[in-house]
């Protein structure tokens, strides 16, 4: 059952102040005119926001956006929009939720028209559709696109080869094109500023997703997630905010564990916690509250996620390093989650099942997102031959409403949480 | 030999879903390896070097249930991926020693990671090709993936793969794009006299026999065309484009033509003409290939356009080249690279009144009739008001 929109949604102060955040964003974003500050527009994953800030650029990132128009129900007529416009029914909704928001003022959630991005800064990171989605864009705007062409990681390694083609780029292309737009020479100091900046805010966030190893779990790791990572994946990592917001952030999480409280949810704490799953995919934008009461309902806390590493991955050792700033980003951009290959993403799942004593693996498989979704069947056998801990697989998507269907998703959630319980009962019964 | 029996063989080469010539191959001597790869483009000369056989892998088409592969993919991701999970699960690739995954989509970019996983015993290498340009930066990075790729594939014989034997190699496919250069161009002249069928029938023969023996197909086809005298139909003449990777059935490409447009170009197997020029035999052979991929290769959605007004600019040469009247996209379904690419292709032919279509197919669609009632009416259009 939907939740009532006249319910009060109760939120932590983390929450909150990330919802600031993200609108002082789009508050800047969208008074350019007055300001003059130029904008960049990218992507999460391979998102050089300590880079970009060098040149007092914004960052702009269509795919948060979308996010938010999913979430503010715009996204399903911007869809309808960009197909009416000659786009397939078939590609990525993110695009055409893009394309459609355009070519209907492209008003952001403050209600201002955002202004065209001054660059297109093409950080092709473990998606192939990035790059016609901004080759898409180039084709409306008529701006600038300095393209930066991350390998993908076939064998499962960061070869030298790959490393030295990334900075090269980064020191050749992509400063080069942020010094022309922005008109501000690069500073390796600013950058080196920035990346201490991020490395705090990062231990802080590996913390907190870490802190899902307690039972009960203090977050939910998708779902609640999906606040935690604001900043750090769109236009903070690299400030004193980001890093403040993680400090409180933390505090929050560990006064739960002190108090032995549940995550939060939109109808306030979860008291029970009955399922443990570590989840693979992106979340549904558009029916997200009720997706999420499908297992806060239920009991059912996700104690890991890959979501949580598509715009970059900490929780594996890597952090920011203000010592070899162009490499580091380098790294960054390699390690992504979805840069990464298919056995990588297998064992990160199987460890995330282990450590975080989860029950089993959920996949939400995106119809839109070919790049998370190809061999996700493969995958969750895998995972379940590795761990003895069984799958389950659910299909929506990210921001076309058509997509997702609530009876469906919800009962083989509520199959799922059934066979957990009989498997649990029969491990008893054998005992 | 007529064009009736060159093209008898090559059909039988594009039905043999057992690869047997390529078995037979390999079974000539014990040492011999046979490396498969996928569309859109690997340098096949360097695995020719090697002495082993490339391998082309385009599916299973129309006529291979799938049953295994299905289960192994959600609905909405397209045919060739699951058709060519059933043909290495039904070990009809047991005899290929190496699978080249090259960078055309995040499809087939984890298609090489599920290899990797169901078939631990095999070379499996995903292929990137850069997206930068620039001698120094794309072509530095792209020839250093050339030399791990020469590596990988020493390493797999047990051999050495020298300069020479890649000059040689690349002797042997310069004549070979050289070759089926003058099979497109003698069809664009001559379209009654080189139907798309057949065209394509000798295209793939060549991803299936050792290039040597394809050269002399070629060779002999067009020697025998030539000769043959066949109706002239009062067709339109079309470019078919976005079919670079799924491939359509042999039925659809009749359709198009038994509708009324000659096919006077298509990218269907884009290996083959993927470098517009010779590669040069003098010098470092792997910058050679190198070079020759940053600064004459063929456009695709697989590749990144890095000046605006060049989207479409080679698709728009194609049609002027070749006389075309009119362009048809097509693409499989769910094919992300062709249809996200289409609307900026359809804005430049737009531009320059170049009339268009567009349909989607899979690799075992069944149904022609609404193919021919579009390139029918297509075709009509194009005769009464272009």
């Amino acid at each position: 059952m939907a939740i009532p929109e006249q319910a009060e949604v109760i939120k932590d102060s983390s929450m909150l102040l990330q919802k600031q955040m993200i609108a002082a964003n789009y508050d800047e974003l969208t008074n350019t005119a007055e300001t003059g500050k130029k904008i960049s527009s990218t992507f999460v994953p391979g998102n050089l926001n300590e880079l970009v800030m060098c040149f007092d650029m914004l960052n702009n990132l269509p795919e948060i956006n979308a996010i938010n128009n999913g979430m503010r129900k715009k996204s399903g007529m911007m869809v309808m929009q960009a197909e009416k416009m000659g786009h397939s029914e078939d590609v990525c909704t993110y695009v055409k939720a893009d394309i459609g928001s355009m070519s209907k003022g492209n008003i952001a959630p403050n209600g201002k028209p955002m202004p065209s991005p001054d660059l297109l800064l093409l950080s092709y990171t473990g998606c192939f559709t990035f790059m016609k989605w901004f080759e898409l864009l180039r084709h409306e705007y008529g701006c600038e696109t300095a393209m930066l062409h991350v390998p993908y990681e076939g064998d499962g390694i960061i070869t030298q080869n790959m490393r030295d083609y990334v900075v090269k780029q980064i020191k050749e292309v992509i400063i080069p094109a942020l010094e022309r737009v922005s008109g501000v020479k690069f500073d390796i100091d600013r950058l080196r500023e920035n990346l201490r900046n991020s490395a705090k805010a990062e231990d802080d966030f590996v913390w907190v997703l870490e802190s899902a190893k307690n039972k009960p779990s203090p977050i939910d790791a998708y779902f609640g997630g999906v606040y935690y990572i604001g900043p750090i994946f769109t236009a903070f990592r690299g400030t004193d905010k980001a890093v403040d917001y993680y400090k409180l952030l933390r505090k929050e999480i560990e006064q739960r564990i002190v108090e032995g409280k549940g995550p939060i949810t939109p109808e306030g704490d979860m008291k029970d916690e009955r399922y443990r799953l570590v989840v693979e995919g992106p979340p549904n934008w558009t029916n997200f509250r009720e997706f999420w009461k499908m297992f806060y309902e239920d009991g059912a806390v996700v104690v890991a996620s890959t979501y949580t590493k598509v715009g970059g991955v900490y929780d594996l050792g890597f952090r920011h390093d203000p010592d070899n700033p162009i490499e580091t980003l380098a790294d960054y951009c390699l390690g992504c989650y979805t840069n990464r290959n298919l056995s990588q993403r297998v064992d990160m799942l199987e460890k995330y099942v282990n450590e975080y004593q989860a029950d089993g693996l959920l996949i939400n498989s995106i119809k839109s997102c070919n790049s998370f979704s190809a061999g996700q069947l493969l995958m969750m056998q895998e995972v379940e031959k590795r761990t003895g801990k069984p799958g389950a697989f659910i299909e929506t998507d990210l921001v076309d409403p058509r997509y997702f269907s609530a009876a469906n998703v919800k009962n083989r959630l509520e199959s799922y949480f059934q066979m957990i319980e009989q498997r649990r009962q029969g491990a008893r019964t054998a005992a | 030999m007529s064009t009736a029996e060159i093209i008898a063989r090559c059909q039988a080469l594009y039905d043999d879903l057992d690869f047997t010539s390529a078995r037979e191959w390999k079974e000539a001597d014990p040492k011999r390896k046979v490396i498969g790869y996928m569309p859109v483009y690997v340098p096949r000369e360097i695995i020719h070097a090697a002495g082993m056989l490339p391998l082309g892998i385009l599916g299973g088409g129309d006529q291979m249930e799938v049953i295994h592969g299905d289960a192994y993919y959600q609905s909405y991701i397209c045919r060739i991926p699951r058709s060519t999970i059933e043909l290495g699960l039904t070990k009809k690739l047991d005899f290929v020693d190496g699978m080249l995954f090259p960078s055309i989509c995040d499809v087939i970019r984890n298609l090489s990671g599920m290899w990797q996983l169901m078939f631990p015993g095999v070379y499996v290498r995903y292929f990137d090709v850069p997206q930068n340009y620039n001698d120094s930066i794309g072509g530095e990075y792209y020839t250093e993936e050339l030399r791990e790729l020469k590596a990988g594939l020493e390493k797999l014989g047990g051999i050495t793969i020298t300069d020479e034997a890649l000059r040689e190699s690349t002797a042997v496919y310069n004549e070979n794009r050289r070759l089926i250069n003058a099979v497109y161009d003698f069809r664009a002249e001559q379209p009654s006299k080189a139907p798309s069928v057949e065209v394509y029938l000798l295209m793939r023969a060549g991803m299936v026999l050792p290039v040597e023996e394809h050269n002399q197909v070629l060779k002999d086809y067009l020697e025998a065309a030539a000769v043959e005298e066949r109706p002239v139909r009062d067709n339109c003449r079309i470019v078919i484009n976005g079919a670079f990777c799924e491939q359509p059935p042999l039925n659809l490409i009749r359709s198009i033509e038994m509708a009324g447009c000659y096919i006077v170009d298509d990218d269907y197997m884009l290996i083959n003409r993927w470098l517009l020029e010779d590669v040069t035999l003098e010098g470092d052979p792997l910058k050679n290939l190198s070079d020759a991929f940053l600064h004459f290769s063929a456009d695709s959605a697989a590749k990144y356009c890095d000046r605006a007004e060049d989207v479409g600019q080679y698709l728009l040469s194609t049609v002027k080249k070749t006389g075309a009247e009119g362009v048809i996209f097509t693409a499989p379904s769910f094919c992300d690279p062709a249809l996200l690419e289409r609307p900026m292709l359809q804005d430049r032919m737009d531009e320059h009144s170049v009339p268009h279509i567009s349909f989607k197919y899979a690799e075992n669609s069944g149904q022609m009739q609404p193919i021919r009632e579009q390139a029918g009416t297509f075709a009509d259009s194009i005769k009464l008001w272009s």
